[in-house]
C-alpha cells in the first residue's frame, strides 16, 4: 500500500516537472531538410480562412519531407514575449517588438551577415545586431493617412494637404460641409495611436531616431516629434476627432471610414487592404479608400517612412534549424504573403503594390531610416522615461489634455515630456 | 487558514452563534478499543494524511509560493521581462516607488471604489435582511441578485461599455424618464468616469456580499425571532438587536475583502477604459510598468508594496474592529 502511495506521488511530481518541458523531434538527413517544424504567427485570420494552409501546401511541394505545424496566437506580443523565457517558442516565429536588438542573439539564430543580405532584402536595420541579421521582414509598410476620398471631395478638398495647417483646415471643411467625423483617433484600443510615431522620417530625415536620442528636448518646435504630436493635439483641440474617445472601437472604425462616417485616420499601408475589405462588406466602394502621406513637404516633395512589418526569425533552441531556415527563405521569396497583404515586398527590387498607387500618383518619396549606432538606446530611453512612443499611454494623455479632460495645455505637457526625456537620457547614459 | 485541524470544534462561531443549529461534535474518541496495531498499519495511518496533503500542497507551491518568491526576487533586479540575465539593483526599485508621487497618486482613484463598497454592503445587507423574512418570490429575487456574480468579469466590462456609450442604454433610459439634460459622456467625462466604473463594480459584487450575509442570517436560530415576536419587537428592532450582532463577523470580513479589493481594482477599469482618462488604478499602473515600459523589476516591487499595504490596512482594520466573540442568548 505504501509503495502505491509513493508511486502516485511520483507520478504527480513528475507531471508537474513535465509541464515545463516539451519535445521537438526531427533533424535533417543529407542535404534536404526534413522533420517537423512549428511556425508561430500573429495572423490568426489567415489560419482561420485557410490561406496559411495554402502556404504550407505550396511549401510541401518544394520540401515534401518537412511537416509544418501552425500556431496562430491572438495576443501575439504578450504571449510570445512570455514564452521566450522557456525554450519552447516554435521553430520559426515573428520576433516580438519587445526584444531589443542587443537581446536578439539570446533568442534567435543568426541568418547571415547584414551587409550580404542587403543585396537581396531591404528593411533590415531593425533586426540587425553587430553586423548579423536575426530576422527578415515578411513585408514592408509605407506610412501615411488612410482617408475616404468621397468625403474629402464632398467637402471640396481638391488636393491633398501639404502642411499640418492645411490638414487642419481641410478637416474643418469636412466638419462643416459633411456629416463625417473628420478624424478618428482610435483612443480606446489605443495601439493605432502608435501609428503617429511610425510616421517618423516624413521630413526626409533618415537619422530622426538618433537625433531624438541626442536631444534633451525633442518636443521643441522644429523637430519631427513636435510636429507629429502638435498635429494630433490640434486635431483634437479643434474638435475634429470623435466626440467620445473612450468608446471607440478599431473593428468598427474600419466600416465607419469605408462608408464615409469617418474621414481619416493615421495608419500604415498594411491597413489599406483591411479598409477595402470593410468597404466591400459594408456595400461601399473600395475605390473610396485613399492613402495620403503625412502633411509635410521637403523640397516640394512628400516623404513616407517605409519599414519592415513583422520580422521572422529562427529559434536559437530549434532542433530542426535547416527546415526552419528553408521555411524562412521560402516564405519570403516564394510565398504570396506580401502580395496578399497588398504590401511592399521585402526584396530590394520588389515592385510597388497597387495599394500604393496614390503614393505613386503624388510622387511620394520613400524614406528608409538609417541603422542606429546604438540599437537599444532609443527603447532604453523611452522605457525609462515611461513615454511609450509606439504605444498608447502618453498619446492618450495628450488627447485628454487637448479635449480638456485633463489638466494642462500643450506647452506644459511638452515641457513635462522633455523633462522626463532628459532625465531618462542622463540615467541611461550613466 | 480556516482549514487547520483542531479548530473544527469552534467552527460554529464563525456565524457568531455558540451552540447554534449545528450539533456540537462529540469529542473524538481515541480510536475506541485499543488493539495491538501492526507496525505497517501504524505507519500507513501516519503517512496517509500527508499523502492527501501532497496534491494540494504541490499545486499551491507551484502556482502560488514559487511565483510569489520569484516576484520578490525580481523586485530587487532591473529585469525587463525578457533578458536572460537579471541585474541586481538592491532596493533601488523601492526607492523609486516612494520617491515618485505619480505612482501613489492613483490610490486616489481607489477612494471611489471604497465609497462604492460601502454602498455595496448597504445594498447587500438590506436585501439579505428583507429576503431572510418570508417574502413573496424570495427565491426569484435571490436568483436575480446573485446572478451578476456568475457572469465573467470581461463580459460585464463589455456589457457596461455598451451601456455607457453615447446614445447607449444609459442615455436612452435617462431620456425615457425625462432626465436627458443630466446625461454626459459616462466614460469620456473625467469627472464621471470613475463613478461609472465604481457603479459597475457595485452591480457586479453586491450579489456575492448578499449571499454571504444571507447565509449568515439564516444560521441564526429561528427561536430568537419567535421570542422577539412574542416580546413585540418590530422588524427593525429584530434587525438591530438580533441580525446585526449575529452577523458581525461576516460584516467585518466583508469589509476587509472590500477594502483590499478597492485597493487592487483591476478588471473593470482595465477592460472598459484601459486606465485612460484618469481611471488608472495601482494594478493597471503596475501592468503598464511591466509590459508597456518593460520594467518588470519595478513592477514586481509595486506588487510587493501593494501586498504590504493590503496587509497593513487589514491589520489596522482588525485593530479598530476587534474580532470578539458574540453571544446572542
Amino acid at each position: 500500500m505504501a509503495k502505491k502511495h509513493i508511486a502516485i506521488a511520483a507520478v504527480a511530481v513528475s507531471a508537474l516537472l513535465l509541464a515545463g518541458c516539451s519535445s521537438t523531434g526531427g533533424g535533417s538527413t543529407g542535404g534536404t531538410p526534413s522533420g517537423d517544424i512549428t511556425v508561430l504567427t500573429n495572423r490568426t485570420d489567415l489560419i482561420k480562412n485557410k490561406v496559411y494552409a495554402g502556404y504550407v501546401a505550396a511549401f510541401n511541394k518544394a520540401y515534401p519531407k518537412v511537416t509544418v505545424k501552425l500556431q496562430g496566437i491572438t495576443d501575439y506580443e504578450g504571449e510570445v514575449t512570455t514564452r521566450l523565457s522557456t525554450k519552447n517558442y516554435g521553430d520559426v516565429l515573428g520576433i516580438p517588438a519587445s526584444v531589443t536588438p542587443n537581446q536578439l542573439p539570446q533568442f534567435f539564430e543568426p541568418l547571415g551577415d547584414t551587409a550580404k543580405l542587403k543585396e537581396t532584402y531591404r528593411f533590415l536595420n531593425d533586426k540587425s545586431f553587430n553586423g548579423k541579421q536575426y530576422g527578415l521582414p515578411t513585408f514592408g509598410n509605407a506610412n501615411g493617412i488612410v482617408y475616404n476620398k468621397r468625403v474629402w471631395k464632398e467637402a471640396g478638398v481638391t488636393s491633398i494637404p501639404k502642411t499640418p495647417a492645411e490638414f487642419i483646415s481641410d478637416l474643418k471643411l469636412i466638419k462643416s460641409k459633411t456629416a463625417a467625423i473628420p478624424y478618428y483617433t482610435n483612443y480606446k484600443d489605443g495601439w493605432p495611436l502608435g501609428s503617429w510615431q511610425n510616421q517618423q522620417g516624413f521630413s526626409a530625415n533618415t537619422n530622426v531616431v538618433a537625433d531624438r536620442d541626442s536631444n534633451n528636448a525633442p518636443w521643441t518646435s522644429g523637430t519631427e516629434q513636435y510636429t507629429t504630436d502638435a498635429l494630433l493635439f490640434d486635431v483634437v483641440k479643434n474638435g475634429l476627432s470623435e466626440p467620445d474617445p473612450l468608446t471607440t472601437s478599431w473593428e468598427g472604425s474600419k466600416g465607419m471610414l469605408a462608408t464615409g462616417k469617418v474621414a481619416s485616420a493615421v495608419l500604415g499601408s498594411w491597413a489599406i487592404v483591411q479598409f477595402q475589405d470593410a468597404a466591400k462588406t459594408a456595400g461601399a466602394d473600395p475605390a473610396d479608400i485613399g492613402f495620403m502621406p503625412f502633411p509635410e513637404q521637403k523640397d516640394g516633395k512628400f516623404h513616407s517612412a517605409v519599414g519592415g512589418d513583422v520580422n521572422i526569425g529562427v529559434n536559437v533552441n530549434s532542433k530542426n534549424k535547416p527546415a526552419a531556415r528553408a521555411w524562412v527563405d521560402w516564405f519570403l521569396n516564394k510565398s504570396t504573403f506580401a502580395a496578399d497583404a497588398g504590401a511592399l515586398p521585402p526584396q530590394v527590387n520588389g515592385k510597388n503594390p497597387t495599394t500604393l498607387q496614390d503614393f505613386t500618383d503624388n510622387k511620394v518619396q520613400y524614406v528608409e531610416l538609417s541603422a542606429a549606432k546604438k540599437p537599444a538606446l532609443d527603447s532604453d530611453i523611452y522605457n525609462k522615461a515611461e513615454i511609450d512612443l509606439f504605444g498608447k499611454v502618453y498619446r492618450q494623455k495628450l488627447v485628454d489634455i487637448a479635449r480638456g479632460a485633463a489638466e494642462g495645455d500643450m506647452k506644459s505637457y511638452f515641457a513635462d515630456l522633455n523633462k522626463r526625456w532628459a532625465a531618462a537620457r542622463s540615467s541611461v547614459a550613466s | 487558514m480556516g482549514g487547520s485541524p483542531g479548530k473544527t470544534g469552534t467552527m460554529s462561531q464563525v456565524t457568531g452563534v455558540t451552540g447554534g443549529i449545528l450539533p456540537t461534535a462529540a469529542p473524538p474518541t481515541q480510536g475506541g478499543k485499543k488493539t495491538t496495531p501492526r507496525s505497517g498499519k501504524v505507519r500507513q495511518r501516519k503517512i496517509t494524511p500527508y499523502l492527501f496533503l501532497l496534491a494540494p500542497l504541490a499545486l499551491l507551491i507551484t502556482f502560488s509560493y514559487v511565483p510569489a518568491a520569484n516576484l520578490i526576487w525580481y523586485s530587487f533586479t532591473s529585469w525587463d521581462g525578457i533578458d536572460q540575465t537579471k541585474k541586481l539593483v538592491g532596493i533601488q526599485n523601492y526607492i523609486d516607488i516612494f520617491t515618485r508621487p505619480e505612482i501613489f497618486r492613483v490610490f486616489f482613484v481607489s477612494l471611489y471604489y471604497i465609497a462604492a463598497s460601502f454602498l455595496q454592503m448597504a445594498f447587500a445587507l438590506y436585501f439579505a435582511t428583507i429576503l431572510s423574512f418570508s417574502t413573496r418570490f424570495r427565491n426569484l429575487f435571490k436568483g436575480i441578485l446573485f446572478f451578476p456574480t456568475l457572469i465573467n468579469g470581461v463580459a460585464i466590462g463589455l456589457m457596461f461599455l455598451y451601456f455607457f456609450q453615447p446614445h447607449g442604454t444609459m442615455d436612452s433610459l435617462m431620456k425615457a424618464v425625462g432626465a436627458q439634460q443630466f446625461t454626459t459622456q459616462w466614460l469620456g467625462n473625467p469627472d464621471a468616469v470613475n463613478v461609472s466604473l465604481a457603479s459597475t463594480s457595485v452591480w457586479r459584487y453586491t450579489g456575492l456580499n448578499f449571499v454571504l450575509f444571507l447565509g449568515a442570517i439564516q444560521s441564526i436560530p429561528s427561536q430568537l425571532y419567535e421570542a422577539a415576536d412574542l416580546d413585540g419587537a418590530s422588524k427593525f428592532q429584530q434587525f438591530r438587536y438580533i441580525i446585526a450582532p449575529g452577523i458581525k463577523r461576516i460584516i467585518s470580513l466583508s469589509f476587509i475583502l472590500a477594502l483590499s479589493g478597492s485597493l487592487a481594482v483591476f478588471e473593470i477599469p482595465y477592460i472598459m477604459t484601459g486606465g485612460a482618462n484618469g481611471s488608472s488604478t495601482f494594478v493597471i499602473e503596475t501592468i503598464q510598468r511591466a509590459f508597456t515600459f518593460r520594467q518588470v523589476g519595478l513592477a514586481s516591487a509595486m506588487a510587493v508594496v501593494l501586498l504590504i499595504i493590503v496587509l497593513v490596512v487589514t491589520f489596522i482594520q482588525r485593530r479598530l474592529v476587534p474580532d470578539e466573540e458574540v453571544t446572542l442568548s
